[in-house]
């Protein structure tokens, strides 16, 4: 029988947690690695045991671990980040130029097709490959050689690297995403880059429309639709039709169009999922109330979904990486808050019940759909 | 033979209890030690010195016959009692309270002096 396995990050340590194909009763696991910050863990499409995690604590740096069997057991793997080359800098957060230096994994993607193979998002902003089960890691530099890259300036978290996306219909198709540099492709396996920004208007930055300096939280893309991109931005959610050289806003009627995740449905390529935010200086909940909005229609028109989700009292965040679906029949879809609540939906988003509602505040929020 | 005395957290990353004792070839120096650790425990490598420059993580310190020995140089030796063993080198994580707004410990780290907690 099918089920799903959820994969969750926490400030102070990973989740795991299984159910069969109903996902109304959880088994759950942890904390693995407790008392360290786990800013992501993600298993192999291509080997759904295979899983990798990014450990890190400000004591002791950044740990990879690995697991072959589900994440019943893990071993730490390699860990050296060198950037290649010299650093060069960007710009800090009161203009001036500072060297790169890394600080974390924020974002783990496997390949899709070799589980040995995984690309890590870090910051300072760059893209690391291993293709040896995380044993060694190499920069693919071009992004962070981009000739933009010395005008970058980190978002509020820093300048991390939050977002990969690989294409499945063009192999060598990378979409990455930087706060706050903004989107990024590359057409040949990573080695060169171009931003993909046309399109995004950001107030907060001295050119709104710029080429880059646009603080983007997520990307979201539908496997069976890759030239299909969804942006939640800082303020403003985006589409794009043309695989990221152009994007429209689409927030129509949300509340407010502030937020970091942003998800599609399995099944249905125009179905997404946001979680709006009050707004950048508060980043709680508006009106007390934890209201996912779906869209059928790719954006624009936006429904809230409420049904066994806090209604009053409730100022939580959900971070960028802290929403999933899985692929089920009816689709399942996941996010977790940083009040440490850990929702599940069997049904598209039309209700909801807590996993569980107290762990660590939760940064990140993985799904595998098991067979 | 070298008594290293790790941080809890490296001790479960490490799968050890207790005192690690490793074995230095020529003199004992912070850096003789922390090499024979490294090599003994690689998932060590880069949680308390970094990889690349060698520096000391700017959290951690190194007690030694209660003496804080951070700030000598890597390649001096290190206190006879801990070369012959009958003291430990203490590798002890900053004792930290609260937490920055969004990342990590820095804004609210209690002490400049490190004590293990």
């Amino acid at each position: 029988m099918s089920g799903v396995r959820v994969l969750v990050g926490t400030r102070k340590g990973a989740f795991i947690m299984t159910s069969d194909g109903k996902r109304s009763k959880w088994d759950i696991t942890g904390p693995h690695f407790g008392g360290w910050e786990i800013y992501h863990l993600k298993g192999s499409p291509a080997e759904p045991n295979r899983l990798y995690a990014s450990q890190s604590s400000s004591w002791f740096g950044q740990v990879i671990q690995r697991s072959k069997d589900g994440g019943k057991s893990w071993e730490a793997v390699g860990n050296k980040f060198a950037y290649d080359g010299p650093t060069g800098t960007h710009l800090w957060y009161d203009g001036t130029p500072h060297p790169w230096e890394f600080a974390r994994v924020w974002h783990l993607e496997p390949s899709l097709t070799d589980p040995d193979t995984v690309y890590a998002g870090v910051e300072d902003a760059a893209l690391f490959r291993s293709t040896d089960a995380g044993q060694s890691w190499e920069e693919l530099s071009g992004l962070r050689t981009h000739s933009s890259a010395s005008g970058w300036q980190p978002g509020a978290g820093g300048m991390c690297l939050h977002t990969i996306l690989l294409d499945p219909s063009h192999p060598d198709r990378i979409f990455i995403a930087i706060s706050a540099a903004g989107a990024f492709k590359s057409d040949d396996a990573g080695k060169t880059w171009r931003p993909i920004n046309r399109g995004l208007r950001s107030e907060q930055i001295p050119n709104p429309t710029a080429e880059v300096g646009h603080c983007v939280h997520r990307i979201a893309m539908h496997r069976s639709r890759p030239g299909v991109l969804y942006m939640q931005k800082h303020w403003d959610v985006m589409r794009s039709d043309d695989a990221g050289e152009s994007w429209r806003e689409v927030s129509g009627n949300l509340p407010t169009d502030f937020g970091f995740p942003i998800d599609v449905h399995a099944h249905e390529p125009e179905t997404i999922y946001v979680v709006p935010i009050k707004s950048d200086s508060e980043h709680y909940l508006p009106d007390g109330k934890l209201r996912v909005y779906r869209s059928r229609t790719g954006g624009n028109e936006w429904e809230a979904l409420t049904n066994g989700l806090p209604q009053q009292h409730c100022y939580v965040n959900v971070l960028r990486d802290a929403m999933a679906v899985d692929s089920l029949d009816p689709c399942g879809v996941y996010f977790g808050t940083t009040g440490g609540q850990v929702y599940a939906s069997a049904n598209g988003g039309d209700s909801w019940a807590p996993i569980v509602r107290d762990l660590p505040s939760v940064v990140s929020v993985e799904v595998q759909t098991l067979s | 033979m070298i008594r290293v005395q790790l941080p809890a957290h490296l001790r479960t990353l490490a799968r050890v209890d207790g005192e690690v004792k490793v074995e230095v070839a020529g003199p004992a120096t912070q850096k003789s030690v922390l090499d024979a650790l490294e090599t003994a425990y690689p998932m060590l490598r880069g949680t308390i010195r970094d990889q690349v420059t060698h520096e000391r993580r700017a959290f951690l310190r190194f007690f030694a016959c209660e003496e804080d020995i951070s700030f000598e140089s890597p390649d001096a030796p290190l206190p006879e009692a801990v070369a012959e063993g009958t003291e430990v080198l203490m590798i002890v994580g900053a004792m930290a309270g609260g937490q920055a707004a969004d990342k990590g410990p820095s804004a609210s780290l209690a002490s400049s002096t490190a004590r293990s907690t």
